[in-house]
C-alpha cells in the first residue's frame, strides 16, 4: 500500500472525475423542469429517476449547485416535532438519511449526536413534556430529562441555577444528527446526473408561460423550454416564482442568521438547542461550533449579517457555556428563509393542474431534504401528492387547517 | 439600517420596534367572505422591494407606518397612521356570526 500511494501520490497524471457534468446546452423541452438546484431539487430530480423512472428532467439553478440555503444551513436532522403530521413526516426523513450514505454511494458524514432542546420555564417543560408523548406515540424516540442526566450527556453545559435562564429539564431525542450538507446535495446531484438528469447552473429562470391551467414553457436567461411538468424549489424566492405562476403564497421572506467559531477539540457531543433563549450549537466533524439563533425581526430579502445578532447571540451563548467568551467567531452568514404562519411547509399541488410547490421550508428544510425530495418525486410523478404530504397543502389556510409546528421550531421565533 | 425614525419619538435604536406586517385593506367585517379572511389573515404579498408596513414603537407603544425597500434595507420614509387612516371605521355593522 506506502508503495502504491507514494506512486499515486508522485505522478500528477492522476485526475479528479467530475461527477457532476458541466452545464449542458438547454434541449427544447423536458417532461420535467424542476426550478431550484438546492437539496431539495436535486432530491426530487434523484428519485424522480431512481423510484419513477423519469430521467427527462432538467433541474435549473439560478446560481451554483446547492449555493442557496443548502449551503446556508446548520445541518441539523431531528423528527422531535410536535404534530403527529409533522412528526410522521420527519421522522421518514430521519430513516432516508440514517441510510443516505449507503443508497447514494457518497458519504454524507451523517453524525447521529443526539438532540437537547433545553426548557427555561414551567410553560416550556410543559411544550416538552408534550412533544415528548407526541413523539413517542409515532415511535419516534423522545424523552423528558432533568438536570443530572443532562449533565451526562453534555458536562460543559452550565447547569448552575445562579443564572437569569436556570436549565429545568431538556427534551431528550436521540435520533438527532448533523450531516454535511454540500456532501447531501452533491450525492443526489452525482445521482440523478448518473441517471441522465440534465442540471443546468448559472441558469434562471425569468418568466413562466402559462396556457389556461398550465404552465407550458419555462422561460430563462439561456432560452425558452416546453414542460410536461414543474416542481418549484426555489428556498427564498418562492413567493418572486409563485408571483410568475401566478397564485399566492403564506410566506414571507425572513433572513436567517448563523456563524461558525474557530475549530476546537471535540468537545460537545449532542446538539444543544434552547428556545428561550433563542440559540442553538453543536460542534461540526471539523470541530467548528456551528451557532445559529431565531430569524430577522423583519422581512427581507437580503443576506446580510448584522451585529446585533451576534450580540444576543452571543450573550445568551456564554450563559450556557461561559468558557466560550475566548473563542473567536470565524464565518457568519445568513440564507433567506421561507417563513410560515403555522411554521410547517407548503408542498404539493398548486392551482394550477402541472405545477408543483415545495416551499415554506423557512428554518426546517435542510433536515426535511430525502423526504421532500422522494415524496414530491412521487407527486410530481403520479400528479396527486401523497397521504404523507396532506396536512402541509396549499389549500390549509383557506381551510383554517394549518400544521401549528411553532412549539417545535428550532428556537422561538 | 440600525435605526428608525418613530413619527412620535424620532430617532430610535431598531432594537425598540416591531414590525406589524404590511398595510393592507381588512375585508368588510359584515360581508366578508371566508376566503377573502382566509387571504387576508394567511397570505403574504410579500414584495421585493418598497413596502408600506405597520411598525410599532414598543416602549411607547406607538404604532405607525413605514415605507422600507424589503431588497436594500433601508427605511424611506416614516408616518403617523392618521396620515392614511382619516375617517373613523365603522364596526357596528350587523354581524350575522355572532361574537
Amino acid at each position: 500500500m506506502p508503495f502504491g500511494l507514494l506512486k499515486y501520490g508522485l505522478f500528477p497524471s492522476r485526475r479528479v472525475p467530475r461527477r457532476i457534468p458541466p452545464t449542458p446546452e438547454l434541449k427544447p423541452s423536458y417532461d420535467v423542469v424542476i426550478i431550484g438546484g438546492g437539496g431539495h431539487g436535486l432530491a426530487a430530480a434523484y428519485y424522480l429517476a431512481t423510484v419513477h423512472g423519469i430521467t427527462n428532467v432538467a433541474v435549473l439553478e439560478k446560481g451554483y449547485l446547492a449555493g442557496g440555503n443548502t449551503a446556508r444551513n446548520t445541518a441539523i436532522i431531528r423528527s422531535n416535532y410536535l404534530t403527529p403530521e409533522g412528526v410522521r413526516f420527519y421522522d421518514e426523513s430521519v430513516r432516508l438519511y440514517q441510510g443516505l450514505s449507503n443508497e447514494l454511494g457518497f458519504n454524507i458524514m451523517y453524525s447521529e449526536r443526539g438532540h437537547l432542546t433545553l426548557a427555561h420555564t414551567d410553560a416550556a417543560v410543559r411544550t416538552m413534556r408534550w412533544r415528548a408523548e407526541v413523539n413517542k406515540h409515532c415511535g419516534v424516540n423522545s424523552e423528558l430529562i432533568f438536570p443530572n442526566d443532562i449533565r451526562k450527556l453534555a458536562p460543559s453545559l452550565n447547569l448552575s441555577q445562579d443564572v437569569r435562564y436556570p436549565i429545568l429539564a431538556a427534551l431528550h431525542h436521540p435520533p438527532g444528527s448533523i450531516a454535511r450538507h454540500d456532501a447531501v446535495a452533491w450525492g443526489y446531484a452525482i445521482g440523478a446526473a448518473r441517471r441522465g438528469v440534465e442540471i443546468h447552473q448559472q441558469t434562471e429562470v425569468t418568466g413562466l408561460k402559462r396556457e389556461g391551467n398550465r404552465i407550458v414553457a419555462v422561460e430563462t436567461n439561456r432560452g425558452t423550454v416546453a414542460c410536461g411538468k414543474v416542481l418549484q424549489a426555489v428556498a427564498g424566492s418562492s413567493t418572486r416564482l409563485a408571483d410568475m405562476a401566478g397564485f399566492r403564497l403564506p410566506i414571507k421572506t425572513v433572513p436567517l442568521q448563523a456563524c461558525v467559531s474557530q475549530p476546537l477539540k471535540p468537545f460537545l457531543d449532542p446538539i444543544i438547542v434552547s428556545g428561550s433563549l433563542h440559540a442553538y450549537i453543536s460542534q461540526s466533524s471539523r470541530g467548528e461550533l456551528v451557532m445559529g439563533g431565531s430569524t430577522d425581526p423583519y422581512s427581507l430579502y437580503s443576506t446580510r449579517s448584522t451585529l446585533e445578532f451576534k450580540e444576543t447571540l452571543m450573550a445568551h451563548m456564554l450563559e450556557l457555556f461561559p468558557f466560550l467568551s475566548e473563542v473567536r467567531l470565524l464565518r457568519q452568514w445568513a440564507g433567506m428563509a421561507d417563513m410560515t404562519p403555522d411554521f410547517s411547509p407548503v408542498m404539493g399541488e398548486t392551482p394550477l393542474a402541472n405545477y408543483y410547490l415545495d416551499a415554506g421550508w423557512g428554518t426546517w428544510g435542510f433536515k426535511a431534504t430525502p423526504v421532500c425530495g422522494k415524496r414530491m418525486a412521487e407527486t410530481v410523478a403520479t400528479g396527486k401528492a401523497p397521504d404523507i404530504l396532506h396536512a402541509f397543502r396549499l389549500s390549509r389556510f383557506e381551510e383554517f387547517a394549518q400544521a401549528g409546528e411553532r412549539g417545535a421550531a428550532s428556537v422561538g421565533h | 439600517m440600525k435605526t428608525m425614525t418613530c413619527p412620535l419619538n424620532g430617532v430610535r435604536n431598531i432594537s425598540e420596534f416591531v414590525c406589524g406586517g404590511e398595510v393592507r385593506a381588512m375585508p368588510d367585517p359584515a360581508s366578508g367572505t371566508d376566503a377573502e379572511w382566509a387571504d387576508y389573515v394567511f397570505m403574504e404579498n410579500n414584495k421585493a422591494g418598497v413596502v408600506r408596513e405597520w411598525w410599532c414603537h414598543t416602549p411607547t407603544s406607538f404604532w405607525f407606518i413605514a415605507e422600507r425597500d424589503t431588497v436594500t434595507d433601508e427605511v424611506l420614509r416614516t408616518y403617523p397612521a392618521g396620515d392614511v387612516f382619516t375617517a373613523r371605521r365603522d364596526f357596528d355593522a350587523p354581524n350575522e356570526g355572532g361574537a
